[in-house]
């Protein structure tokens, strides 16, 4: 080391934390350069989050030391490290939705008992920091009436407001729009010219990419590769992730007209609060082609998946399976018997039972069919050889049929999600973000098994807030805004910029 | 933070530690008024395992506790909480009262099957309004199955006053049933194989009540329906997803923990005290939830959890027998104590215990 160098922001000298027999970090060694932003990629299970947890003060490291500016650090809990200056931008916000902006900056450091001091101590440290960052929040909103964009910058101030001098953004743009995007590097670039330093950590290679100086690979709790960003690509950085070759896109087979086998006239449907979310769309999936639907979140798209695997009440239209109606009462399970699979977006609130085995979690759904179930008695000896089956085709990890579904990791528990609702054949797929915090190397097989389905003749619906995803998939592309489809491209017209407009302009003309 | 303790510690470790904890301040409590805990437990252990009539009333005892505890464990098992095992146990003791005064003269092999489903109906009858009600209107099943508690309370005291006392008795109880509808005792059976015992109310009840146990396990691990209460109760929206009807299944989870509790009309009335009387589940629904609790909403728990209150209600009428100082208000206090530290401070160990075990486990191999 040189020592005419300013000693690192961030130094990590051969960290080792093992929890039981697992090593999470495995004598991790990197810098990170005060006042730059340094990405961090791997997939799940890598170690970032362990290792993000050890600098945070969550965990302690079993080996190994942390050196702040060169001086070495004793993190102890989260007091410490935001003492020592470091903020932690949470996956998972967490503020008191019911709070305005300026009390949930106040909580924690109301400084006495009287609650007006600290919260205009608040106010004005906060439009100090507004006006240093270019962080435009309204502080006296609820956080509960703002989008998830500008919660996002609400946590970021927060933060800047304890002091941070070192900001952990952990997976900061799984909830965000595009745009929203944009706006969250545009804020990191700032903060980096003030001289701050922004620890990244993704598995979007193309933020880090866009981004980031610098970046670190890990794989298997392990440092697999350090690089300036400007010296590697997307590819590059993916291969050391997976440590393989990742195969080429296979050409996109051409569609051939059919007719529909699930089709939704007019269909409308109104939530529980009254306000109505689809807004009288059409909809015709065929076999053998992948329908995507590109939007924001929050635009009709989740209600639109429910009602079409009748888990939704209908406020109006039709709905047909190869021209005959689908019965409103009981319309999921009579869809399911017809042969819809659904792998819903929303996989821990809905896809699986934490509690259950996996053997259990493998048959939700499809525990009362033949085979399954004789009489009114599970099978357990059958389930438990056919989950075991398919852990090894959908190489989900660990092989383990009876271990409980929460203790697989998010990427693993997809996959079993995966092989439930695919491996009966299905007729119909409806397909909610089916990638949402997986990793490469299992976002690639999902695609691929996807893409098996469509040449089997599945009809496939794609919703999914990533455009890539879309983009790579789909035969079809509808844009939806507002509970209405806005627009229609085909995969051969479509791009993301294409897409992004049709989002962002009528979204925009709407307002 | 996803790792789980060990079953062994997870249900016998800590159990332990909490009842060891309850009667560490019940040592104290004791030592306060002047009475040995060493020579006190002593007593309490030798009076409810220390004869064959004492472990008899033991037994007992856990009969009705096994009921009423898997009357809270099914219901909890699609999430709920059913705080009506009291009430649902008299209907269920109404439904035995009808059966075994109409049959009399029929042999019991006909008889009891009969009683039983009577008690079950009974039970899950006074169980269903409420389930309904959190079903169909969200009015919360911890209020309600309360509320029904005290109706069917109400309900027993104008049966057994103006409807059913037999005539010219001042008590408000039924006539004595046929001969014929009693449950041989536990004694009775000693007697033919040659065994002494002493008389006490152990009865074919108990038996009823350990299949009972295994039958609810395979129903809830094994069945069909088992499955879909399991998946209610641990995640409706996936349930709902899954096309479960998650209503039904509500319903019916209620409703069979209402069958269960219906049953200690099997174990009181039909094989003790062979009438119907006001008041006759003295408590056990509330105890049953505790003996739920402790066993941790699994039916081979409730069984081990049953015996233990069981032993306690029985050896605490030994001690209250032999020590003067000891009354019925400080046998009162320790059932509380246990209830307190097994039931309501269930988890309070828990958290030292796993940060121990995760201490334990990290240590570098």
């Amino acid at each position: 080391m040189a020592t005419d160098r300013p000693a690192p922001a961030i130094a990590f000298d051969r960290i080792t934390k093992r929890f039981g027999a697992v090593v999470a970090n495995r004598g991790v060694s990197f810098e990170i350069g005060a006042g730059t932003i340094h990405g961090i990629i791997g997939e799940n299970g890598a170690g970032k989050s362990t290792l993000m947890s050890i600098l945070y003060g969550f965990y302690q490291a079993d080996t190994g030391e942390i050196r702040l500016d060169g001086r070495p650090a004793r993190i102890a809990n989260t007091a410490d490290a935001i003492r020592l200056g470091i903020g932690m931008v949470h996956q998972h916000f967490v503020l008191v939705e019911t709070f305005t902006v300026l009390e949930n900056l106040a909580l924690g450091r109301e400084g006495g008992l009287m609650l007006q001091p600290g919260i205009a101590r608040a106010r004005a440290a906060a439009r100090a920091i507004e006006a240093a960052y270019g962080l435009a929040v309204d502080l006296d909103a609820r956080v509960e009436d703002l989008p998830v964009g500008s919660r996002q910058r609400v946590e970021i101030l927060k933060a800047l407001y304890r002091g941070a001098e070192i900001l952990i953004l952990d997976e900061p743009t799984g909830v965000l729009t595009p745009d929203e995007a944009q706006q969250l590097f545009q804020i990191l670039r700032r903060l980096k010219s003030e001289g701050k330093t922004v620890l990244l950590i993704t598995h979007k290679l193309k933020e880090i990419m866009a981004v980031t100086d610098r970046v670190t690979v890990m794989r298997a709790g392990a440092v697999v590769g350090d690089v300036a960003t400007a010296d590697t690509d997307e590819t590059d950085l993916a291969e050391r992730m997976v440590g393989r070759k990742l195969a080429a896109l296979p050409d996109r087979v051409p569609v051939m007209p059919t007719t529909p086998i699930l089709s939704a006239r007019a269909l409308r449907i109104v939530d529980a609060g009254g306000v109505e979310r689809v807004k009288s769309v059409d909809l015709d999936l065929r076999p053998g082609e992948i329908v995507g639907i590109a939007g924001v979140s929050g635009n009709g798209q989740s209600e639109l998946m429910a009602a079409l695997a009748g888990l939704a009440p209908l406020a109006g239209g039709t709905l047909t399976w190869d021209g005959a109606p689908v019965p409103a009462l009981g319309r999921a399970r009579a869809l399911r018997r017809l042969g819809l699979g659904h792998i819903p977006e929303d996989r821990h609130k809905s896809g699986m039972v934490g509690p259950f085995e996996a053997w259990e979690t493998s048959v939700l759904g499809y525990h009362r069919d033949a085979g399954h179930a004789h009489g009114a008695w599970l099978r357990p000896g059958f389930i438990r050889a056919l989950t075991a089956r398919r852990m090894v085709e959908y190489d989900v990890r660990p092989r383990d049929a009876r271990l409980r579904t929460s203790a697989f990791s998010g990427g693993n528990q997809q996959k079993l999600i995966c092989a439930r609702e695919m491996a009966r054949g299905p007729k119909v797929l409806l397909v909610g973000q089916p990638t949402r915090g997986v990793d490469v190397g299992a976002i690639e097989q999902i695609h691929a098994r996807l893409r098996a389905l469509k040449h089997e003749g599945t009809a496939i619906l794609l919703v999914s807030v990533e455009l890539d995803e879309i983009l790579a998939l789909a035969d079809r592309i509808l844009v939806m805004v507002d509970g209405r489809f806005t627009g229609e491209l085909d995969r051969s017209e479509a791009s993301e910029r294409a897409l992004g407009l049709l989002m962002a302009g009528v979204h925009g003309a709407a307002a | 933070m996803s790792r789980d303790l060990p079953w062994p510690i997870d249900y016998v470790l800590i159990p332990a530690l909490n009842l060891a904890l309850a009667f560490l301040a019940g040592a104290v409590v004791l030592g306060l008024i002047g009475v040995s805990p060493g020579a006190a437990l002593g007593t309490l252990l030798d009076g409810a395992f220390g004869s064959l009539d004492g472990a008899g009333y033991t037994l007992y005892y856990a009969t009705t506790f096994i009921f009423t505890g898997l009357a809270v464990a099914i219901p909890y098992q699609a999430g709920l909480f059913n705080i009506g095992g009291e009430g649902q146990a008299m209907l269920g003791g109404l439904g035995v009262t009808i059966v075994c005064q109409a049959m009399g003269g029929y042999p019991l092999w006909l008889v009891l099957p009969l009683a039983i489903g009577a008690a079950m109906i009974g039970g899950a009858a006074w169980a269903a309004l409420p389930a309904v009600l959190q079903v169909k209107r969200g009015s919360h099943i911890v209020i309600t199955t309360i509320m029904f508690n005290f109706l069917a309370s109400a309900l027993m005291t104008y049966l057994l006053i103006d409807m059913l006392r037999a005539p010219g008795d001042p008590s408000p109880e039924t006539a004595a049933f046929p001969a014929s509808t009693a449950l041989p005792y536990a004694h009775e059976w000693a007697a033919h194989l040659g065994l002494a015992m002493e008389e006490s109310p152990l009865n074919l009840s108990f038996v009823v009540a350990l299949i009972l146990a295994f039958l609810v396990w395979l129903f809830i691990r094994r069945s069909l329906w088992g499955y879909e209460i399991r998946a209610t109760g641990h995640n409706p929206s996936a349930a709902a997803y899954a096309a479960i009807p998650v209503d039904r299944v509500t319903v019916l989870a209620v409703c069979l923990g209402g069958a269960c509790a219906g049953l200690v009309g099997i174990n009181e009335v039909m094989g003790v005290l062979h009438r119907l009387v006001l008041g006759f589940t003295a408590g056990a629904g509330i105890v049953g939830i505790a003996v739920a609790l402790m066993g941790r909403n699994h039916p081979f728990g409730i069984v081990l959890s049953a015996i233990l209150f069981g032993a306690l209600y029985q050896g605490g009428a030994e001690l209250a027998f032999d020590y003067p100082q000891v009354t019925r208000d400080i046998i009162v206090v320790m059932d509380g104590l246990v209830i307190l530290f097994c039931g309501a401070l269930e988890n309070m160990l828990r958290v030292p215990v796993t940060r121990a075990w995760a201490r334990w486990r990290t240590v570098p191999a």
